[in-house]
């Protein structure tokens, strides 16, 4: 991630320790993936209130930019800063491997280089990514526009029961989802694992792109 | 072991030891050693750690070369890679643990070998492996391969290290005795290498990592002795990993290391802190006293017996300069890990342990390195094997192609790789199936690394020398393939029971065929394990080994990763076959499969032919002319343009061979050095190819979705691809 990060921007982005507890001037607030703490609890349930959380928190109440992947989305659900909560996949597997997102909201800073119904390809890699929420808060996300990516195959069509589109399980086929204010968004894959031709594309380009050009403005 | 127990004979031979071990035990003490001393002389007496049955014919391999910085010796090889980078690289075996509990045994295998390579001070960039299962068949397998798999993705993909690559095989001869050898590669600058060797009087010994447990005592001595039915009940000599200490215990090393803290450094593999002390000290040759009272205990009442022996995973081991002890404290404790000092290294010569106020153990380090036993065991020579007579092909070759690529030592990976993170860190350039080797980036730089794992056991069963021979050959291979130039391998030979002469001989012969090999290819081996006693004893008294296995772990460089290239079939190329075919169907995966028969004698390896063609396919790949590249090995020609044609689902048309040969021969013998290539202009291919002596013709033009075979049949890359990847999800998932 910090790669990615540093190819888009041309700035390497400060790294911060789970033990400090300021992140002033900060822009954008970036979760990785990883395994935090082992994640040998629920993954990323440790780290939801590890010591620099309060600070994650309180940028988000200011309204601050905040991108989590893979682990970093369940920790923002273990936070509450986005609701549901990712299971175990369906087939109670780790998978790692390609899968394609279709674009489904594309005025959020992390879409919008994209238009509502892109294709596009990102690794995955994960053992927790079957999303899941209770039906209240589906509809709320479905109806406010905040899914922001749903797992398809290559052609963009999205079918929940085949694990040839949608691989771990996730309900409505959601990869990834934003806040109500659009300024969080997490995303079980990993867009930052393709910005780099040599690597096999540039697919995750789009999204880091617009990111910059969102928080520039 | 709390209770007292009388150190005897009956004892050491529980211990693993013989009479004669047991006597030198004696004569080197001078007295009747004591608990602790008996097992720290049994440990390293082991097979796993002395090497005894070994070392003799270790000598022959060759383990040098201009780019070679370390050789066997040290915890992993190194090799320089330029740009002031180093590689640094090793396999080894998790065999017997992973059969008895497969989870954590593949697991802790792979947390053994991650820091046998990080302790030289090199962040891992890459996790392959090399495993052979049972028969598919045998209810066994599937709960060992799906703990193995489990396992080493549970280890490598929470420590954030990517797996890119391995080979599996499937054989009866594994039924009761799996192999898991895993493999790390690190990337260090070749100016920060750390090495084990003790130095200077009085300077600390410290102590970090995981705390000390009772797992896994005695683990080193139960791998140096055949399997017998009581197997499972030694479940609690097999250790437990915790992937996220590894994690901190990686970074923390890491960190400490870009400072002048240490001395010297070693993790606490088999036979733990035993192992991990005297071999520190030995090296410098200098004493170490150890106080056990300060070990970071995570069960009251340990013995002296138990820490030397445990085998808890994630710890290391290191001397400091005293005036750095506090700041290396500080880094380990902002990692959060255990940090506290054990002991001192002192002028004696001695290994002295105390615990609770007693002197637990005091040995002198010379002679129980030096007086290690060794031994020249009798070798017989393997039979030559009678070569294959005339075989007749039943079926057509497009129901051949199907089934073999259907098979389970040729099917589709993808159910297993799925289950590995191969992209972590982000420099993954080719992930697994996507070339003959994976295909690693060097981060800010263009420099690449090339790693592959081979070995064909049912070769090295037939013929051990030409098996031995073409494990090597057939790393340097896939290393070629992708454009890379192959530097050094690792090795992990994986054999049975040493005392038996027919076992020795595979062994010796199999070396003799590795050495060749290396040193025709300039190929040196920088670094191994050695894996015996891996055979099975059932019930009825009868005793299976298993094929041997000498598995060969190959890494090569790209100056310009950007160079490499990739198995998939190019659309609108010309497929040029380079390389001779005469048709060997002995030993062939076809006669295996089709006809049910292990016989013959396996394809001969010409060296100075491999080495020729390879050179050349090499120089065209980096010229731009070959885009896209294979290499021919298990099913021949035509499983090798199959394999291409399901990579990319593009497909190929190929022509009748014209060969004078029956088909099946051509297209499913396994005759070595060959390659398929993707070219635009396959003439001139073949033309350069005529003038540096390599024999090539163009055998298909590709385009189109499908494999249209010589018969005129056509089969679509996705009805192959169906097949291909049927096996696994069928005997994993039903």
């Amino acid at each position: 991630m910090a790669i990615a990060l540093k190819r888009v921007t041309g700035h390497a982005p400060r790294m911060v320790w789970h033990h400090e507890t300021d992140l002033t001037g900060v822009d954008l607030v970036v979760l990785p993936g990883g395994f935090s703490y082992g994640d040998y609890l629920r993954c990323g349930a440790m780290a939801a209130h590890s010591p620099i959380m309060p600070a994650v928190r309180a940028h988000a109440d200011k309204g601050g930019h905040i991108l989590g992947v893979c682990n970093g989305f369940q920790i923002l659900t273990e936070t509450g800063l986005l609701p549901g909560a990712l299971l175990r996949n369906a087939n109670l597997r780790f998978l790692s491997q390609d899968c394609h997102l279709r674009v489904e909201a594309e005025a959020t800073p992390f879409t919008h280089r994209w238009k509502k119904g892109d294709v596009f390809r990102a690794p995955l890699a994960h053992g927790d990514g079957n999303y899941t929420a209770d039906p209240a808060t589906l509809e709320a996300l479905e109806g406010e526009g905040r899914i922001a990516f749903r797992y398809a195959d290559a052609k963009g069509r999205v079918q929940a029961d085949d694990t040839g589109c949608n691989p771990n399980g996730s309900v409505n086929s959601i990869a990834g989802i934003v806040s109500k204010n659009n300024r969080i968004c997490g995303m079980m894959p990993h867009p930052e694992d393709l910005v780099d031709p040599l690597m096999g594309g540039e697919d995750g380009l789009p999204l880091f792109e617009g990111l910059v050009e969102a928080l520039v403005r | 072991m709390n209770k007292p127990v009388t150190v005897d004979l009956s004892l050491a031979r529980e211990f693993g030891l013989t009479a004669e071990e047991y006597g030198r035990v004696l004569s080197i003490m001078g007295r009747t050693p004591s608990l602790t001393e008996l097992g720290v002389f049994s440990v390293m007496w082991s097979e796993h750690c002395s090497y005894k049955s070994s070392r003799k014919w270790l000598r022959g391999l060759p383990t040098t070369a201009p780019w070679v910085i370390h050789g066997p010796g040290e915890n992993a090889g190194v090799v320089d890679i330029g740009e002031g980078y180093a590689a640094i690289f090793k396999m080894e075996s998790h065999n017997h643990p992973s059969f008895i509990e497969p989870y954590q045994g593949a697991a802790t295998g792979v947390g053994g070998i991650l820091r046998d390579v990080f302790t030289m001070g090199a962040r891992p960039i890459a996790n392959l492996n090399a495993l052979r299962f049972g028969s598919p068949e045998n209810p066994n397998t599937r709960r060992i391969v799906d703990g193995v798999v489990r396992g080493i993705g549970g280890y490598g993909n929470c420590v954030g290290v990517p797996t890119v690559g391995g080979e599996i095989n499937f054989h009866p001869a594994y039924d009761g005795n799996p192999l898991v050898n895993a493999m790390t590669v690190g990337l260090a600058r070749k100016d920060r290498i750390f090495l084990s060797a003790a130095a200077g009087i009085g300077n600390p010994v410290i102590y970090v990592g995981s705390r000390t447990g009772r797992d896994g005592i005695h683990g080193a001595t139960m791998s140096s002795a055949e399997f017998d039915e009581d197997a499972l009940s030694k479940r609690p000599t097999v250790q437990v990993g915790d992937p996220f200490i590894e994690k901190l215990l990686i970074e923390a090393c890491l960190e400490l290391m870009e400072t002048d803290a240490i001395v010297a450094i070693q993790d606490m593999g088999a036979a733990g802190l035993t192992s991990s002390s005297v071999e520190m000290a030995g090296k410098g040759g200098v004493g170490i006293d150890l106080d056990l009272d300060a070990v970071p205990q995570r069960e009251p009442n340990m013995t002296a017996y138990e820490m030397m022996l445990s085998e808890s995973q994630e710890r290391m081991l290191m001397v400091l300069r005293p005036d750095r002890t506090e700041l290396a404290r500080k880094i380990f404790e902002k990692w959060e890990l255990d940090f506290a000092i054990i002991g001192h290294l002192t002028e004696t010569g001695h290994i002295v342990v105390r615990h609770k106020g007693q002197v637990e153990a005091d040995i002198p380090l010379a002679p129980l390195a030096d007086q290690a036993p060794v031994y020249d065991r009798p070798a017989q020579k393997p039979s030559i094997p009678a070569p294959l007579g005339a075989v007749h092909a039943p079926l057509s070759l497009d129901a051949m192609l199907l089934e073999l690529v259907a098979s389970p030592d040729l099917c589709s990976r993808a159910w297993v790789w799925n289950q590995y993170d191969s992209t972590v860190g982000g420099q993954t350039v080719r992930r697994p199936g996507a070339a003959d080797a994976a295909i690693v980036k060097i981060e800010d730089s263009t420099l690449g690394l090339a790693l592959t794992t081979d070995c064909t056991p049912r070769y090295c069963q037939a013929d051990p020398r030409t098996g031995g021979a073409q494990a090597v050959a057939e790393a340097w291979r896939n290393i070629t393939a992708t454009g890379a130039r192959p530097l050094a391998v690792t090795d992990n030979l994986n054999f049975g029971n040493p005392e038996k002469p027919e076992i020795m001989g595979q062994f010796v012969a199999a070396i003799e065929g590795m050495a060749e090999a290396c040193t025709m290819l300039d190929f040196p081996v920088v670094s191994g394990n050695v894996s015996l006693y891996n055979e099975t004893r059932a019930p009825d008294g009868s005793v299976r080994a298993i094929l041997p296995t000498p598995a060969i772990g190959g890494l090569g460089v790209f100056e310009d990763v950007r160079k490499a290239v990739g198995l998939g079939m190019q659309a609108d190329k010309d497929v040029v076959l380079l390389g001779a075919t005469r048709g060997e169907l002995g030993q062939s995966v076809w006669l295996r499969e089709i006809l049910g028969r292990e016989e013959g004698a396996p394809p001969p390896v010409d060296l100075a032919v491999e080495r020729r063609n390879g050179d050349f396919v090499r120089g065209e790949i980096l010229a731009g002319a070959i885009t896209a590249c294979h290499d021919v090995a298990d099913g021949g020609i035509l499983v090798a343009a199959a394999e291409m044609v399901m990579a990319s689902g593009i497909g190929c048309e190929l022509e009748s061979p014209d060969s004078g040969m029956r088909p099946e021969a051509f297209w499913f013998g396994e005759d070595q050095a060959r390659y398929l290539a993707c070219v635009d202009d396959g003439a001139a291919l073949c033309a350069r190819a005529a003038k540096a002596g390599v024999p090539a013709r163009i055998i298909a033009r590709s385009g189109g979705n499908d494999l249209i075979l010589p018969n005129g049949v056509t089969i679509s890359a996705a009805r192959m691809n169906v097949a291909h990847g049927t096996f696994f999800p069928a005997l994993m998932d039903a």
